[in-house]
């Protein structure tokens, strides 16, 4: 899924505190899986809004509502009667949802209000980690399932760095060694030898460097 | 084998003799006289100088242009390229303005992790990993062509090396590491420091097992402690380092007046055992901040007078 994480009460505050009115988005996918941007969490920012307007002594119109996609135009209908009301859109939704809100919504401002970090998975309650970056073209098939370009802080292809130690990163005792990994997973698969095969040099033009990406499926389109 | 390129450094191991190299850091500041002063010291000493590329990412006047001016004092340079702070484009374009000034010798790293240095808030690149950048330089040098494709006009002569550590870990992949440099494309290695002799040896054995060491130079490196607190500080606080704890108490049970000297006696030490370890074709001095005691540690090592070529 793709993790967030909450932006600081004040940051978001510092955004909207001119505002007369403004509606907290919320987003039924991945920001609730993480509790960063689901229900729970536009009421708990609602709430603390209302809050600080109050100690203002300002009457500002907080609005709640929580879709189930805000990267689908689908959705994001759903609050075409009501959006007018508002003067202003706190999104809770990944930056995909809060970008995709503004494109559906040109003349209202809609604001973050969360970090988007990355793509990744829960490892326990509270503790989401980073698994992929998108580079458009997976080599997974080839590092025993542990993506190098994720995981390694040098993303090598031909790894480890002479800073693994113990099974954890140069950067931080808190990191994996991501070829530590690779070479644990291509032990136990029986293919240690794959490791002597070198991994030719990346292409990075389906990656972030080649510049904003699109897939476009011929056999999906009308 | 004939040499390849014009290296110096090259030629020396070529011809069978035990190479010494050294290195220094450029400094944080534009003042070109601190790179010419260090190298005046150990000039005599070396056969060639590798000068770092913004080590422990800490960011110093550049490794191109001090390399320069040790060329300028008619001295052999070691380019370090790290590939942290340069893609394709940056890279070949270095080696290029390298070459332009007959630097004839090229050591392909990855470069510390920024989050080490002064900018920890930057970007990093690592659009090629060091593995990528042996095979970069050596198509660009034996077929004269750029990554794209393209001729290159009177393309790089250069002798390419890498670095290899025996201590980080996984260890039982660090000789198919170092198999897959050679693959790469590597003609010498630069070690870490080596403290742990033993394992070393080890590591030395099994590179010669799969007959390594005859399809690649490989240079001992030895850096002088120059105080227990550096051994604690190397033992504890850098990565991929392995001091045994025999040379930290024995550094700490030197009186702290005598620990500089104690420091230079163990890697005279080292290097003599070294010397007779099969497959090691010479070493790399790296006396951190401390290039005034490489020549002493030359001479009492037996590595003095340096070899004179035509």
């Amino acid at each position: 899924m793709i993790v967030a994480d909450r932006k600081p009460i004040e940051e978001i505050i510092e955004q909207v505190k001119d505002l007369r009115s403004v509606l907290v988005l919320g987003c039924n996918e991945c920001v609730t899986v993480c509790e960063a941007g689901g229900k729970k969490e536009v009421g708990v920012l609602a709430s603390a809004l209302r809050m600080y307007f109050l100690q203002q002594g300002r009457e500002v119109n907080v609005g709640e509502r929580t879709l189930e996609r805000q990267c689908d135009t689908e959705y994001l209908e759903e609050i075409r009667d009501s959006i007018d009301h508002y003067e202003a859109v706190v999104s809770l939704a990944c930056g995909v949802g809060i970008q995709f809100t503004a494109e559906r919504y040109p003349s209202k401002a809609v604001f973050p209000g969360v970090n988007t970090c990355f793509m990744g998975a829960a490892l326990e309650r509270g503790v989401w980690a980073e698994r992929c970056q998108g580079c458009g073209s997976c080599i997974l098939a080839t590092t025993g399932a542990v993506c190098p370009v994720a995981r390694c802080a040098k993303r090598l292809f031909n790894g480890p760095c002479g800073g693994s130690t113990a099974g954890k990163c140069e950067i931080s005792k808190d990191v994996d060694c991501a070829w530590q990994l690779i070479v644990d997973r291509l032990k136990a698969l029986g293919r240690l030898e794959d490791f002597e095969t070198l991994c030719p040099i990346k292409d990075w033009s389906t990656d972030r460097a080649g510049g904003p990406r699109k897939v476009i499926r011929e056999d999906l389109r009308s | 084998m004939s040499p390849k390129t014009p290296s110096k450094l090259e030629k020396i191991l070529r011809a069978g003799h035990l190479a010494v190299t050294s290195e220094c850091g450029p400094p944080r500041g534009s003042d070109a006289s601190h790179i010419v002063h260090k190298a005046e010291l150990i000039k005599q000493h070396v056969d060639a100088i590798n000068i770092t590329d913004n080590q422990t990412s800490v960011c110093r006047l550049c490794s191109l242009a001090a390399c320069i001016r040790l060329k300028l004092m008619g001295l052999e340079p070691v380019l370090q390229m790290v590939v942290r702070d340069r893609n394709r484009v940056a890279l070949q374009s270095d080696i290029l303005g390298a070459a332009s000034f007959d630097i004839h010798n090229l050591l392909c790293l990855s470069g510390d992790h920024q989050r080490f240095g002064d900018s920890a808030q930057g970007q990093n690149v690592f659009d090629l990993d060091s593995m990528q950048l042996l095979q970069t330089v050596r198509r660009m040098r034996d077929e004269g062509k750029f990554l794209g494709g393209d001729a290159i006009q009177r393309p790089p002569a250069m002798f390419v090396g890498a670095a290899a550590n025996p201590f980080a870990d996984p260890f039982e992949i660090r000789v198919p590491r170092l198999a897959k440099k050679v693959a790469a494309g590597a003609e010498f290695i630069q070690t870490q420091c080596i403290y742990n002799l033993d394992k070393f040896e080890q590591w030395m054995e099994m590179v010669r097992d799969r007959g390594l060491h005859e399809k690649i130079f490989i240079l001992a490196g030895v850096t002088p402690l120059k105080s227990a607190g550096m051994a604690r500080y190397m033992k504890s606080k850098v990565p991929g380092m392995d001091v045994p704890d025999d040379v930290v108490k024995r550094m700490a049970g030197t009186p702290k007046d005598k620990q500089a000297e104690e420091g230079i006696t163990i890697c005279v030490e080292t290097i003599q055992r070294l010397k007779a370890v099969k497959g090691v074709a010479g070493f790399h001095v790296m006396a951190i901040e401390w290039e005034e005691r490489v020549p002493e540690i030359v001479e009492r090592a037996g590595l003095y007078p340096r070899p004179m070529l035509q």
